[in-house]
């Protein structure tokens, strides 16, 4: 069976049932229709006139993922981004929303590549960034950008200071120092191995010399180019008067290194230039692969935000509007935010009436009305009509300015924290330097041997506790464990994150928007037939509360001739879909978001919608509880709501009401009777309360404030990954804990060994790299679901 | 003697052409997509 085949077992054939499978994005597809929507049927058309049809039979579609379902969403201002190069060339580089598998890759290039303008058009499915690069002017952005969104993927522009950090220049010089270390370790281990096999089989002493020469040769200038991340970072810690793992190795292999030149010049035969520079090898190894999956990490994080980043409509002085990125807006200019928009900017409405959804802001669950001159927060959601706000600065007394005058707080009282590896370096390294120097001592004035001899002596001590299983004990561990998190959503954006998230012993829940989904669902609705009617009519609308209407209801086809009321509702022919007033009711209920179906002769009929506990919340909370976790929910929402939620979830320690500074306080008092909090929260509002925590986490769905300051992001609709995280950094912890004890045991076994002078360079290089494999070996069980 | 010697240079030299090449590699951004090179070889058929 060829591969082709295989992979064409994945799509499924349309079932005769009542559901049948969209052919283009694969989601579900009202009965007896190939498409679910019309952007599917034109995407479909599209593939199959440019004879690409090959895509629909390789593709593998994670039903996880985002389907490639062409969504209209407001395209933001391309033209900024634009590079213009010489001769009539233009650049934009994007991020993709939507990349699945090879044949998206694939798909997206060979539609570019049949345009006519385009000279590059390629894919890093790695970064998941789109590189593009046109013939003519910036105008044509528009159009190649809005090709590629017709498939259903979704492209958003990076910012010119976010491409340049993206280069990374500091994993490409770990690498060329990588690449330089392993030519230096083959080469002169091999002429290590010659020297070695020759003093048993009669080398002569001249030969030997010119041998270690040759080593020297080598190893003094890839020491000098390979070992400057370590020679930096121990003379950093130095400077501030604190060692870390890297003072040990910087002066072990500068030691070893002298000793080796002093010996080839004396003609000695004690020379260990293959051990410094297999120690540097083995050591950046690690670096490399630690390097690349936190950057992996962050990366990640920062393309959520740009996928989510927006655009705002600016209205000018004379009434005119015009689309500008969020992030140029300007004080005291006003923004037009329409009916399911997010609110760009923190102001006050300057004109209309509109019912806000202010949960990611303040975690109040009910959506609040808002009048001309109330004050309102960026991250806003407009549930009801457009309204227009002038842009005020975040002047003090805003929620914002609180949150960020309690960050900064928050951050200047954390200390430091020390990693595992660092807190072993300190013991570890005097205790080192003091057992060479008492070697030394002891074998010159004691056993009166020549200061030379036992300068050799006391070197090999140096060599053979040259801490490189140690150096590797925790960042093998590491690189696994954030690759086997990356892989399962959870994102983690600070080195000491996984040490602090495995001492946790609290968890701390938000509740709007983590313990609950993050938009709001329909509530209950027992007549059916008018939930799919109802549906069918809101599939036309991109309004949160019809979007939440037509997921409730499952596939629908799309009425037709219906027609958007912006701020009311939806009409199609004589039945209306909308707010009270818009289906002709009495506007006096306060019980939250709601719409309304107005059928001519039949009693109008009520959709409530409410936040929904994300669906494993319940099955999550337990299981935390069973691994010995005490469960609290803070929250800023009103008692009785969060009584309720908790109630269902069984958490007995709560607290509502919160503001930004209470939860902060709470926090910080339960961290004063000893306990290690991992704060859970999305809002703007739980900001302090993240930086404050031991370890903090948020949902991709978090306000960027939250997601900047938390230590791990999680993507997706489920809880568990925090679970996951706390579980995988526990068995993490107990593996390094496991390498440290190896690496020390290792270290005590030989170490009296060395002292007693009987180690030669072939034991030393042997026991070495035997020391750091066993620690690799032992990491890679981290990998496994099973008990480690 | 002297073809101990001629080799030990020739082989510093091939080992230093392939560290070269690795760094010629890496300056033209061929380690910045291993995943979708990877994927590229299934569909690439010109």
């Amino acid at each position: 069976m060829t591969a082709a085949a295989v992979l064409d077992r994945a799509v499924p054939p349309a079932p005769a049932s009542a559901v049948s499978i969209c052919a283009h994005c694969g989601l579900p597809a009202p009965a007896g229709q190939r498409f679910c929507c019309p952007g599917c049927g034109v995407a479909f058309e599209v593939i199959q006139g440019l004879g690409l049809g090959r895509y629909y039979r390789e593709r593998l579609l994670d039903p996880a993922g985002r389907a490639p379902k062409p969504d209209q969403v407001a395209r933001p201002d391309l033209a900024r981004h634009v590079v213009t190069a010489a001769e009539g060339t233009c650049q934009l580089t994007l991020a993709v929303d939507g990349l699945q598998c090879g044949a998206c890759v694939w798909l997206i290039e060979q539609v570019l590549a049949r345009d006519t303008a385009v000279l590059q058009g390629r894919v890093n499915m790695t970064t998941r960034r789109l590189r593009l690069v046109w013939r003519g002017d910036a105008s044509e952005a528009e159009r190649l950008v809005a090709l590629v969104e017709t498939l259903g993927y979704r492209l958003v522009p990076f910012e010119r200071e976010a491409l340049a950090a993206a280069r990374d220049a500091a994993g490409r010089s770990l690498l060329r120092a990588l690449a330089v270390a392993g030519f230096a370790a083959g080469n002169v281990m091999f002429l290590a191995l010659a020297t070695w096999v020759g003093a048993r089989s009669g080398m002569g002493p001249a030969t030997r010399d010119v041998l270690h020469w040759l080593s020297a040769l080598i190893t003094l200038p890839a020491i000098a180019y390979a070992g400057r991340p370590f020679f930096a970072s121990a003379l950093a810690a130095l400077r501030q008067r604190h060692t870390n793992m890297d003072v040990p190795i910087s002066i072990g292999v500068i030691l070893v290194t002298g000793l080796s030149i002093w010996q080839t010049m004396i003609g000695g035969s004690q020379t260990y230039f293959e051990s410094a520079v297999m120690l540097l090898f083995f050591l950046l190894t690690g670096r490399v692969l630690d390097h690349r999956a936190r950057g992996r990490a962050r990366a990640a994080v920062e393309d959520l935000l740009t996928l989510r980043s927006g655009d705002a409509t600016v209205v000018a002085a004379d009434g005119s509007t015009s689309s500008r990125n969020l992030q140029a807006l300007l004080v005291g200019e006003r923004i037009l935010v329409g009916m399911g928009e997010r609110i760009g900017a923190d102001g006050t409405v300057a004109s209309g009436q509109s019912l806000l959804d202010s949960s990611l802001v303040t975690g109040e669950s009910l959506p609040v009305r808002t009048g001309v001159g109330d004050a309102v927060f960026a991250g806003t959601l407009n549930l009801g009509a457009p309204i227009t706000v002038d842009i005020t600065a975040a002047g003090a007394g805003t929620m914002l300015a609180e949150c960020v005058r309690l960050i900064e707080a928050a951050e200047a009282r954390r200390g430091r924290y020390v990693v595992l590896a660092d807190r072993v370096a300190r013991a570890y390294a005097p205790v080192v330097h003091l057992c060479a120097l008492a070697t030394f001592l002891v074998w010159t004035f004691g056993f009166g041997v020549h200061w030379s001899q036992a300068l050799v002596t006391a070197a090999a001590v140096l060599i053979i506790t040259c801490p490189c299983a140690l150096a590797l004990a925790v960042p093998a561990v590491q690189v696994i464990a954030t690759g086997k998190l990356f892989a399962a959503g959870v994102l983690m954006k600070s080195a000491t994150a996984l040490e602090r998230v495995a001492a946790v012993d609290v968890v701390c829940f938000d509740k709007t928007g983590t313990l609950t989904e993050p938009e709001l669902q329909l509530e209950r609705v027992e007549d059916s037939a008018a939930l799919a009617f109802a549906a069918a009519i809101a599939a036309n609308s991109r309004h949160p509360l019809s979007r939440a209407l037509c997921a409730a209801a499952g596939p629908v086809v799309a009425a037709g001739d219906v027609e958007e009321h912006p701020g009311e509702g939806l009409s199609c022919g004589a039945v209306r879909l909308g707010s009270a007033r818009f289906c002709g009711l009495a506007d006096n209920t306060d019980e939250g978001a709601e719409l309304w179906l107005a059928q001519p002769g039949i009693p109008a009929l009520r959709f409530g919608f409410s936040e929904h506990l994300r669906i494993d919340a319940v099955e999550t909370v337990a299981r935390l509880r069973r691994m010995g976790l005490t469960v609290r929910l803070l929250s800023g929402d009103r008692a009785a709501a969060v009584q309720r939620l908790a109630e269902k979830l069984g958490i007995t320690e709560w607290q509502a009401e919160c503001r930004p500074a209470d939860k902060v306080s709470v926090i910080t008092g339960w961290q004063n009777a000893g306990a290690h909090v991992l704060m859970v929260g999305d809002g703007l509002n739980d900001g302090p309360a993240l930086s404050s925590a031991s370890v903090s986490a948020s949902p991709s769905s978090a306000t960027e404030l939250s997601q900047n300051v938390a230590d791990l992001v999680y993507q997706g609709r489920k809880l568990a990954p925090v679970m996951v995280a706390i579980d995988t950094a526990r068995k993490a912890r107990r593996v390094m804990r496991q390498n440290l004890a190896m690496a020390l045991g290792y270290n005590a076994l030989v170490v009296p060994l060395a002292m007693a002078g009987q180690v030669t360079p072939w034991l030393a290089a042997a026991a070495m790299s035997l020391s750091s494999l066993i620690v690799m070996a032992n990491s890679a069980r981290v990998r496994s679901n099973g008990k480690a | 003697m002297i073809v101990l010697f001629a080799l030990l240079g020739l082989c510093l030299c091939v080992g230093g052409l392939g560290l070269l090449v690795f760094m010629w590699s890496l300056r033209t951004g061929q380690y910045e997509d291993l995943e979708g090179a990877a994927n590229r070889i299934l569909f690439e058929e010109d």
